[in-house]
């Protein structure tokens, strides 16, 4: 079995309690200041790559998938959209001509278009993070574990642990309901969801 | 996001109106509540701490890292801090409330003094009033038996020098130091409770609360609230929660009361009205000028400037009929209750008002005015015209409120009014036609009036069983629950289930809009048969009409008179609260002082507290070993009126009918 050591951002929507953290710390990332102070006051503003989506009582954070056999390299046309080293895909802004033909391709909804310079924009996983050993902005600004940095074997082999780890408990019976506020929260949300809708019996 | 009209409320007139903004392209609430999707978590459950500049600090609700802030305070302390801080601000806002009221009064007694002085005609005994002073007695028999509760001498006393004494003695409550309870309080509060409120701390097993949660002055425990709450002060959520309690309390049993006994005093304690309420109260012909938000100082003398024959001249000059002048919130109950002023809507319908194009001015005090009335109001010809010295609107036009010179300012705004209709363009103008009708006006003067001076026949029919128990329902819509639908149907399910309603703030306006505070409401499905009969016998809708949200002290000064008449603390009462689309602070201080005062309440909304589970626990649990009432949390309205009814019945149970 071969391995792939190619990072890639994870996200977990269960985990996702929308404050929209990642958001900001992406924007301020790909900021010319890299301040958020600063960064408020910039000409252009920059732009967050990185959105949560509020799906019923779930939020979902959708970033890029950094695909292997990404859509939006194979229909570019002038070659704009590239692999890096590390396999994040990258986007060389000289050479886009503001096609949209990524944003067209793209399973996910991801490449969007900036009108005040005519070219696309995209998650490019912060290079200059990467290349200093960190973690891409929005992940360490997510403190509940949303979005988790790391190779698919990485993340696969934790995930797998942690099950593991719970089949024994259930066998032993050690399982005890662990207080989780956030649930509470959401199945409360649920409800009102259904109301608003137009259950109301 | 285009929204479907009937997910965001149950009311026709919001439909209609809410639909024509979509229409039109204007921007409300709900638009404005589904930009903010996903609101943040960390908020939500009350686990982000913005108290100093270590921080924000935010705790993983998972478990996980961070599982404390910078200063090392975890989710539980603040979670707790948070609320506490909520309690606070819901207190201010009553409170400050009361103290314009009390200062108003103040007001109308020196002047009354200053114009004796003068040699100027001020009536003696009856009434300290001329028809020069901008404010008067209205009750002089509230204003004697207020004093008499406080022990002020009546006899042989001018009007004038009672209303100074009751005034100084209410101003004395905001700001005395000493450590007594304030004389309010100790004024209107039946012995058992006074004893629950002292032995709190104890019970909670913290003995140095050594007056328990009974409140010393009413701005000192806000400033408290804001004292132990500060960075490196209190970190039990006990004791934060303990203290949330007692300053609730100085805004139950005094800032609020103060504004409700007062305010009666000043313009007239409500008597059972016939009035009318929803969006087709705005009449077509007229001025329609719509007062909103909560001080009726203010509202009271628009009211009677309208009546001035000269201004109404003025807008029949402009081709209009007359001057409507109709109610928004609670500053609309204050007037409905008193005067039988229509009142347009409830919270949610503020913007939908002015959607009509038929406002020819919104004249807003203080509280629950969302600043984006501006906005809409921009899209017609309609003039928000602010008039509190602490509440500016950015775009409204500003004519700040004087007690001095009232009248003057009143008749300049409603001026204002009349002279904005030749700018209203009548192809725009749609006004839904719903509208309901409905008995308002049930002070505990008036519920006492219609049953003989005595609670007995209410007591009788609780004991025989024919009524289970009394419900407060009180407070607010929020755009997240669809407009009045909890309001409806927790009433509903609980007037099924024979319990006699009793009401303020927007729930109250929600009810009155489908028709319940008509006697004939008792004859349909959504009341039981007990509940029914003793509506009939009596001839009384199967819920009555306390008022404004500040007036929820009615419901408490009811509740102290059966457990007076029973002898025992209110908590054994079978009397529940329930706010079910809540929204404000102050719905968080009323739930609280409702909780503290011994009356299980309901939230329909989920305040932010999921975060900290001790704090969850203490609130709907321990609580109960504290104060004899805790909190319910329950977004299912039939779920929730469920578990207000099985408490009923166990306090029944407790009470051994």
């Amino acid at each position: 079995m071969s391995t792939d050591s190619k990072p890639t951002i994870f996200i977990n929507p269960a985990k996702c309690i929308g404050c929209r953290h990642c958001e900001i710390a992406c924007a301020v990332e790909h900021s010319q200041s890299k301040d958020l102070f600063s960064a408020i006051f910039e000409d252009p503003l920059p732009l967050p790559r990185i959105h949560i989506l509020p799906m019923g009582a779930y939020n979902v954070p959708m970033n890029c998938r950094h695909c292997d056999g990404a859509p939006c390299v194979e229909v570019c046309p002038t070659g704009a959209l590239y692999h890096d080293e590390q396999g994040a895909v990258m986007l060389a802004e000289d050479k886009c001509i503001g096609c949209k033909m990524c944003a067209i391709v793209c399973p996910f909804g991801i490449p969007e278009f900036d009108a005040l310079n005519g070219v696309m924009f995209k998650c490019d996983m912060c290079p200059d993070r990467r290349a200093e050993g960190r973690e891409p902005a929005c992940v360490e600004a997510c403190k509940t574990g949303a979005l988790q940095f790391g190779t698919i074997d990485e993340i696969v082999s934790k995930v797998r642990k942690e099950k593991a780890e719970q089949i024994v408990k259930l066998k032993e019976g050690e399982v005890e309901e662990e207080y989780n506020g956030w649930d509470l929260y959401r199945s409360m949300q649920t409800v009102v969801i259904r109301i608003n809708e137009g259950d109301s019996k | 996001m285009k929204k479907n009209y009937k997910e965001v409320s149950i009311d026709p007139t919001t439909q209609q109106m809410y639909e024509r903004a979509q229409e039109m392209g204007i921007e409300t609430v709900w638009e404005r509540l589904e930009k903010q999707q996903p609101q943040c978590g960390y908020g939500l459950l009350g686990i982000c701490c913005r108290n100093c500049m270590m921080g924000p600090c935010r705790i993983n609700p998972f478990g996980g890292e961070p599982k404390r802030g910078v200063c090392g305070a975890d989710a539980d302390t603040i979670v707790a801090r948070n609320l506490l801080r909520m309690i606070a601000a819901g207190a201010a806002a009553h409170s400050d409330h009361g103290r314009h009221v009390a200062l108003t009064l103040l007001i109308a007694a020196e002047m009354a003094e200053k114009f004796k002085k003068e040699g100027k005609p001020v009536l003696e005994l009856d009434n300290m009033a001329s028809n020069t002073l901008p404010y008067q007695v209205r009750d002089v028999e509230k204003l004697k038996a207020v004093a008499k509760r406080l022990g002020i001498e009546t006899e042989g006393r001018t009007i004038r020098e009672i209303a100074k004494e009751v005034a100084e003695v209410a101003l004395n409550d905001f700001g005395k130091q000493d450590e007594e309870a304030i004389a309010f309080l100790k004024a209107y509060l039946n012995p058992k409770t006074y004893e629950v409120f002292e032995k709190a701390g104890e019970k909670a097993g913290m003995p140095w609360f050594e007056n328990g949660i009974l409140p010393r002055s009413i701005d000192r425990e806000i400033v408290e609230s804001l004292h132990r709450t500060h960075i490196g002060t209190d970190h039990d959520p006990v004791s934060i929660l303990l203290h949330g309690l007692k300053t609730s309390l100085g805004d139950a049993w005094g800032g609020s009361l103060i504004a409700t006994e007062l305010q009666d005093i000043l313009f007239g304690t409500p008597q059972v009205i016939k009035a009318e309420a929803n969006l087709g109260v705005l009449k077509e012909d007229y001025v329609n000028i719509v007062v909103h938000g909560h001080e009726p100082v203010l509202s009271e003398k628009i009211v009677e400037a309208a009546q001035d024959p000269e201004l109404i001249e003025l807008a029949q000059k402009y081709g209009a009929k007359g001057i409507n002048v109709v109610g928004m919130c609670c500053t609309g109950l204050e007037v409905l209750m008193r005067h039988g002023i229509p009142i347009a809507g409830n919270f949610l319908q503020q913007e939908m008002a002015i959607v009509t194009g038929a406002v020819e001015a919104m004249v807003v005090d203080v509280q629950c005015i969302m600043p984006a009335t501006v906005d809409v109001a921009r899209c017609f010809h309609t003039k928000i015209i602010d008039t509190s010295p602490i509440a500016t609107f950015p775009g409204a036009i500003h004519i700040k409120f004087d007690e001095r010179r009232a009248d003057e300012i009143a008749k300049e705004i409603v001026k204002t009014a009349v002279e904005n209709f030749p700018n209203r363009s009548k192809q725009r103008v749609e006004i839904p036609k719903e509208k309901m009708e409905g008995y308002v006006g049930f002070s505990v003067e008036a519920i006492l009036k219609h049953f003989g001076g005595t609670l007995k026949p209410i007591e009788d029919a609780i004991i025989e069983g024919k009524i289970k128990g009394v419900a407060g329902l009180v407070g607010c819509n929020n755009p997240k629950v669809k407009q009045d639908h909890n309001h409806i149907k927790i009433a509903n399910e609980l007037m099924k289930r024979d319990v006699l309603l009793v009401g303020t703030g927007c729930w109250a306006t929600a009810a009155m809009k489908y028709g319940i505070f008509l006697p004939e409401y008792a004859d349909t499905e959504n009341v039981g048969p007990g509940l029914r009969e003793f509506a009939k016998e009596w001839g009384i809708p199967p819920a009555l009409n306390m008022g404004s949200c500040v007036d929820c002290t009615r419901i408490l000064v009811l509740a102290d008179m059966v457990a007076r008449d029973l002898n025992v603390p209110i908590h054994a009462l079978p009397v529940v609260g329930s706010a079910p689309e809540a929204m404000t602070e102050k719905a968080v201080s009323i739930g609280t002082y409702f909780v503290a005062s011994g009356i299980t309440t309901h939230l329909g909304v989920v305040p932010p507290v999921l975060g900290g589970p001790k704090v969850v626990k203490i609130l709907t649990h321990d609580l109960y070993d504290i104060v004899g009432a805790a909190f319910i949390v329950e977004p299912d309205p039939y779920k929730a009126a469920k578990k207000m009814y099985d408490h009923i019945m166990k306090k029944r149970k407790e009470l051994g009918i």
